[in-house]
């Protein structure tokens, strides 16, 4: 029902599509694989119409489509949901399901009552128990996903994308999602499906798409594929182990973390860190892992508890202090919260610690600035290599080594790192473990709090593991499995 | 190696100059303006283009400050007036000139730290904060001055240097001017806390979790704007020998024009001082090609607010292009 024939675009510098075609049967549930930087965005935005082509052909239901525009794609019956969603968050949910197209009265007045009532029936036929009257900014994030999908339904779209929607998903979220996905496909709806995780690609979708470097390496019915296989042919090599082996050599405790208490949030929190080790955060999303690092650099006042570092008993009044004293972050939310994205990368890898680059007349030396940069960009094969880059235009894997960096060129000792492999394609996650690996190795500590098991098992030497604000578990590696640590996390 | 990193660095910098189609906007307006005018390009012109511009240009450096954090500050007009009104009621008291000056600067810088404190201990938006500050300033000038210019002639102070005074040819204010904008570029290219203005204003969050104290940055950059609002100021009456309550009315719409020609972001994070300096520049010499053209004051106005439109959406279309 849908074809793209030889696709190509070009932006100055880079092709960044190139001959690609794909052909996707109705119902479908159709996964587009590949690295970031792949080209499986572009090609989604030049089917919702954000992006003009520059060469190839669109058919939907054997319809050409000429000038695709995105009022045209939605038209045509194409919704495109991102992963950052597009909704109003002041509005109702009834609102954002019609925006744009409310019902109206003769006089131009909007009839609120039927689309109300239209917004229920939508819900109703999506199985979601969700109040059309209610304020999206109250929603979690996975029935702000259900608003999306519900705002494509009620326009008859006949093909959605879901471009990542699992990142930021929990596993009982995660099944709704799916549970919907699969029933929609059933009553005919065509899926394009874009994520990270093969696990779910194989749990939720028939047929596969694997793109590489803007052209399409192959298609195929998910069945005849294996997670080897289908690693191999994104990065174009064997990936046998992603997680790198590696000989911890741990040294003494440096931090103690006794009794860690905030209200409500987390409670009588208590562990060592030791010298040269990972150490592992698990739980479910509202558990208080991040919450846990936050507490420890004084992001966030805490109501009981004692820090101990490297044998002196310290209190952070703010984050600042907490990084002169050795800490370093590397935050959930890259976009946000790690990066400067306005700024280049000698900005980024700097800014922790410019005292490092005064003068004695406190003046900074740009040309060292520079150099350290390009030193880190070629240890950590950061791309693109120049350091003028600015970082928005960077992908998420070469930005999280950005915001490794910078604490490395910050000398930190303790590193905390959240969610270091969100939305970060497979290739870049193996590069970060090594990242990881090569700073234990040098003496650093970590603690990293991670929602993937499988990361937190290849990576840690022990993993401490929470449960609603309470501790509820620390177990070595060996004595690890995926199922032991769901078990205390969910107990 | 450093050779080929510092060619790198001057390329990238360069680029960045590019960016600002302003900088291409200014020149040729100066040759057309060469063109059509004779007189554009005498030297005599050109100084008196440069002047013109000092007073509200200075101020505007500030703004840039402020607007680099994400905020902006209203209130510069009305600390103009304040201090007017203040160092001028001193030398009507005899103050010493050296005091009355320090007094003024120092209520600047006070006045910019009331406005630091109140968007940052008091999370009030900047807006509104300065909205306030504005009006409330306003107010306070009037009532000290009883709403009438403050002179000093009787007194025999001869404060006239500053503003009215030249060294080699040129009038003092664009020496200050210029010292300004020298020590503004360098302190936002080549200091910690200039780093740490970008950071803030291109994302609190990330420049708290990196160890910046944002609070403080944002607050220090209210504190620049009021004293540099000041010294424009104590530069106004030398120049006018008078101090008026409403001296420095509409001033905040100057700078603020400057800085968003300039090529600033609404948001904060990106702009530079040489834009400013770029944006002050174009503004005057507009104005005085229209001067020179005979154009009515008031038609000026109108080109005025089209060229702050029309800068905007050239930048806006340009980095379209390049993206």
């Amino acid at each position: 029902m849908l074809k793209m024939n030889h696709i190509t675009k070009v932006f100055p510098g880079v092709k960044a599509l190139d001959d690609v075609s794909i052909d996707i049967s109705r119902g479908e549930i159709h996964a587009l694989v590949g690295e970031n930087g792949a080209g499986k965005s572009t090609l989604m935005k030049i089917l919702s119409g954000a992006y003009t082509l520059d060469e190839g052909e669109i058919f939907i239901d054997g319809e050409k489509i000429e000038n695709p525009s995105p009022a045209k794609m939605i038209e045509k019956g194409v919704a495109v949901i991102y992963q950052e969603l597009m909704l109003l968050s002041h509005q109702t949910v009834a609102e954002n399901i019609y925006l744009g197209r409310m019902p109206k009265n003769k006089f131009g007045k909007i009839d609120y009552k039927k689309m109300v009532a239209d917004a229920r029936v939508v819900l109703e036929r999506l199985n979601l128990q969700l109040d059309p009257n209610e304020v999206v900014e109250n929603l979690s994030v996975a029935k702000r996903q259900m608003v999306e999908i519900a705002k494509a339904m009620s326009r008859n779209a006949k093909i959605i994308v879901l471009d990542e929607p699992t990142a930021v998903l929990s596993d009982s979220e995660l099944e709704g999602l799916f549970k919907i996905v699969k029933e929609l496909s059933g009553q005919g709806i065509t899926f394009i499906y874009i994520s990270h995780r093969l696990k779910e690609i194989f749990e939720l979708c028939t047929n596969l798409t694997i793109m590489k470097d803007g052209k399409k390496v192959e298609s195929g019915e998910v069945g005849n594929y294996t997670s080897e296989v289908l690693v191999k042919r994104m990065v174009g090599r064997d990936m046998t182990d992603i997680y790198p082996k590696r000989n911890s050599q741990i040294g003494e405790p440096i931090l103690k973390v006794k009794g860690l208490t905030r209200k409500g949030i987390i409670n009588n929190v208590s562990f060592e860190l030791r010298k040269g080790e990972i150490l592992g955060i698990a739980g479910l999303a509202g558990a208080g892992r991040t919450e846990i690092l936050r507490a420890i650099i004084g992001a966030d006042p805490i109501d009981a508890g004692e820090i101990e570092l490297e044998g002196k008993k310290v209190t952070f009044k703010n984050v600042k202090e907490a990084i002169n004293a050795g800490f370093g972050i590397v935050p959930e939310e890259r976009k946000t919260q790690g990066l400067m994205l306005k700024q280049d990368m000698v900005y980024n890898m700097t800014i922790p610690a410019l005292k490092m680059y005064k003068n004695k007349f406190r003046k900074l030396n740009l040309q060292k600035e520079f150099e350290v940069t390009k030193k880190y960009i070629d240890t950590f094969h950061i791309r693109p290599n120049n350091p003028r880059v600015v970082s928005q235009f960077m992908s998420g894997g070469n930005q999280q080594k950005v915001v490794l960096a910078k604490w490395i060129a910050a000398n930190c000792k303790i590193l905390l790192v959240d969610e270091p492999t969100r939305g970060v394609d497979v290739g870049a996650k193996q590069e970060i473990y090594g990242i990881l690996n090569e700073l234990i190795a040098n003496g650093l500590s970590i603690i990293m709090v991670s929602s993937e098991l499988p990361e937190l098992l290849g990576t840690c030497d022990r993993v401490m593991i929470m449960n609603e604000g309470e501790q509820t578990g620390i177990l070595g590696i060996e004595e690890c499995s995926e199922e032991l640590i769901m078990s205390f996390a969910t107990q | 190696m450093e050779a080929e990193s510092r060619t790198k660095n001057l390329k990238g910098n360069l680029v960045k100059l590019k960016t600002m189609g302003m900088l291409w906007a200014l020149i040729i307006i100066c040759v057309i303006a060469a063109i059509i005018s004779p007189q554009f390009l005498k030297a005599s012109n050109i100084v008196n283009v440069i002047r013109l511009v000092s007073i509200n240009g200075i101020i505007a450096m500030g703004m840039t400050f402020v607007v680099l954090t994400g905020g902006v500050d209203l209130s510069v007009g009305a600390i103009v007036g304040v201090v007017a009104v203040a160092v001028a009621m001193l030398f009507q008291r005899n103050v010493p000139i050296v005091l009355a000056v320090a007094v003024g600067l120092v209520i600047g810088a006070v006045l910019g730290a009331i406005n630091g404190l109140g968007v940052t201990k008091g999370k009030l938006a900047p807006f509104i904060m300065t909205l306030g500050s504005l009006t409330a300033l306003q107010g306070v000038s009037l009532y000290l001055a009883n709403g009438s210019p403050q002179n000093w002639r009787d007194t025999g102070i001869d404060f006239k240097f500053l503003g009215q005074g030249t060294l080699l040819g040129i009038p003092v204010p664009v020496y200050i001017f210029a010292a300004v904008f020298l020590i503004s570029l360098y302190v936002l290219k080549y200091t910690e806390f200039g780093r740490n203005v970008y950071a803030v204003g291109d994302s609190r969050e990330a420049a708290r979790l990196s160890g910046i104290n944002t609070k403080k940055v944002e607050a220090l950059c209210f504190v620049i704007t009021g004293f540099l609002s000041a010294l424009s100021s104590i530069i106004l009456i030398s120049r006018l020998s008078v101090g008026e309550p409403t001296a420095g009315d509409g001033y905040e719409l100057d700078a603020l024009a400057m800085v968003y020609i300039g090529g600033c972001s609404t948001s904060g994070g990106s702009g530079s001082v040489v834009g400013t300096l770029i944006g002050a520049i174009l503004l005057s010499v507009i104005s005085n090609v229209l001067n020179l053209l005979g154009v009515s004051p008031f038609i000026q106005k109108v080109v005025k607010g089209l060229i702050i439109i029309g800068a905007v959406l050239l930048e806006k279309q340009g980095k379209k292009a390049k993206n």
